[in-house]
């Protein structure tokens, strides 16, 4: 056992892993992180807290997961390599080990340009770090964990035992090079691996299928991204604008079709179009889970917590394994 | 090249206002070639502060010059004189110009005239693009010529990030990501290979972030040290 997180014990034990998400707010108060925690408690087995996504200010990814950690849920407290050097990274790791927590992904982050897709001013005129990038920041925390060594050589007396996570986006171009990115990270220490939000199951299948035969499915848990569809405007604008995101048609016109059979009612079109987005979601967890080599689903149903209960239930998920610490 | 671009005259305005005679510096190697602090441009600028300053009613006196580099002191010599009967200098050369020529006027000031950009290449005529970070440790020849430290966004050195949309930056559409032209011009080598080798934490002491940086030559500086000496054997 690397670490002995919850994460950790569920793959290990063979169940299908379940991740989930959790946002912080733009607050100062925790009551939303609380609030979010006891929504999500029970059904995953651990849940990312986002680093400033999108390059917004919100409650750090540490002290929300300490939070949710307080109230019973088990974090995976995220790292970007946007806002911190190697000096501030392998600090805050210290004392994220220090208070608790025992899993991290590491990830680029959305560059501070970004600001929320201008939805939000963000702070689009700070200066980003990037230091190092994330196969690196996943080899510090191997190094850390496995060697009891700083990036910089020192010794430290006590190691912090974090399960290690990245990201990989399997149909981001350039495409064929994307097995070979996963492959870096995996090599450089990477435990698990949660994916981008995936719709187009077929062109994963092979991506995946591409990184199997690269040895490497072995050696990580690859958690299949869900997005939980909320509408038909959410569903399109993925398909046109998110990177490394397709959307089959079909799956648009279903979600065209839940909305159409609302007429002119607005609340009404709302309640089927989320409706139909969960049958969605339950359906492509099933389909990522039937794929060789997918050990879990990282199901993100964003400022939508309460989708969670409703589609691990329905998908069959539910209750979640209570394996105990060895 | 070093790639500037002019600042706006209002800008310049509110820098020379204060000043009775200003002398608008031109550099007529990198910056002219982008039309930004070249003789012709200096000379644009002085005209546009002395209309600036008949509009406010100030008593100026506004002229220009040239000289084809701002960071070897030898080109400065035969104009020193004049520019040292100036109140202002403002230099349309590069961030560096303004620096040298500051080491060396002595008490009269020296004000930039443009915005030093980036090191970059002229792809098309007007058209300037930022293509070398200066990181003082060149690994351009993993990276199939291609500066990942300055042309992608995050300087990422193991591949692209999840933000790669058609081949562009998540950062805009009018920015090409730089790992995508890392894989397609490694396969078009055949050397793709190459970029799975996990490239460890760059050291980037040998750019701006390890403090001001200084290359010594010492064969040439002996060298030069030698030569003025046996000048001076000669003289005497």
């Amino acid at each position: 056992m690397k670490s002995g997180s919850n994460l950790e014990r569920v793959i290990l034990s063979g169940n299908p892993a379940v991740t989930a998400e959790l946002g912080p707010p733009m607050s100062a108060s925790p009551d939303e992180v609380v609030h979010k925690a006891h929504t999500l408690k029970g059904f995953c087995d651990a849940a990312n807290i986002t680093d400033c996504q999108t390059a917004v200010v919100r409650i750090s990814s540490i002290a929300a997961a300490f939070i949710a950690y307080r109230e019973g849920l088990e974090p995976v407290m995220q790292m970007t390599c946007r806002d911190r050097n190697r000096i501030a990274m392998q600090a805050d790791l210290l004392g994220a080990a220090a208070l608790g927590l025992k899993n991290c992904l590491c990830i680029a982050g959305d560059h501070q340009k970004f600001g929320a897709a201008g939805k939000l001013k963000g702070h689009p005129g700070a200066k980003n770090v990037y230091d190092v990038d994330t196969t690196q920041l996943v080899g510090i925390l191997r190094k850390m964990r496995d060697e009891g060594l700083q990036e910089g050589g020192d010794k430290i007396e006590v190691a912090p035992k974090f399960f290690v996570g990245a990201s990989w986006t399997p149909m981001g171009d350039p495409m064929d090079f994307r097995p070979y990115n996963l492959k870096k990270k995996v090599d450089a220490g990477a435990d698990f691996i949660q994916t981008q939000g995936i719709y187009d199951m077929e062109l994963f299948k092979s991506q995946v299928e591409k990184a199997r035969n690269l040895g490497i499915l072995e050696k990580t848990a690859l958690l299949a991204g869900i997005i939980v569809p909320k509408s038909a405007m959410m569903l399109k604008y993925m398909d046109s604008s998110v990177a490394g995101v397709s959307v089959p048609r079909p799956l648009i016109d279903r979600m065209m079709k839940a909305k159409d059979a609302a007429g002119d009612d607005k609340k009404k079109a709302k309640e089927l179009q989320e409706e139909e987005g969960m049958k969605i979601a339950v359906e492509l967890i099933h389909q990522a889970l039937e794929i060789p080599g997918v050990k879990g689903v990282h199901v993100q149903a964003i400022e939508w917590e309460s989708a969670i209960e409703k589609i691990v239930k329905a998908a069959g998920l539910y209750p979640r394994p209570n394996i105990a610490e060895a | 090249m070093i790639v500037g671009t002019q600042k706006p005259i209002e800008e310049i305005w509110e820098m020379v206002k204060e000043f009775k005679r200003v002398l608008v510096y031109g550099c007529n190697t990198c910056v002219a070639i982008c039309h930004a602090g070249g003789g012709k441009e200096a000379e644009i600028i002085a005209s546009m502060i002395r209309m600036k300053a008949i509009e406010e009613g100030r008593e100026m006196d506004v002229n220009h010059a040239a000289i084809e580099r701002h960071c070897e002191p030898e080109f400065f010599e035969p104009l020193m004189e004049d520019v040292k009967t100036y109140d202002l200098v403002l230099s349309t050369a590069c961030g560096v110009g303004v620096n040298f020529l500051t080491q060396r006027i002595g008490e009269i000031p020296v004000y930039p005239g443009i915005n030093t950009s980036f090191y970059g290449g002229v792809p098309q005529a007007g058209v300037f693009t930022e293509l070398c970070g200066g990181c003082g440790n060149c690994i351009l020849h993993l990276t199939g010529g291609i500066c990942p430290i300055v042309r992608c966004s995050k300087s990422l050195l193991n591949g692209p990030c999840g933000g790669t949309n058609k081949g562009k930056c998540e950062v805009s559409d009018q920015v090409d990501c730089a790992w995508y032209l890392i894989v397609e011009r490694m396969k078009q080598l055949g050397t793709l290979e190459k970029l799975l080798e996990i490239q460890p934490p760059k050291n980037w002491a040998t750019g701006t972030h390890g403090g001001p940086r200084r290359v010594v030559l010492e064969h040439i500086a002996e060298l030069e040290e030698k030569e003025e000496k046996a000048k001076a054997e000669v003289k005497k």
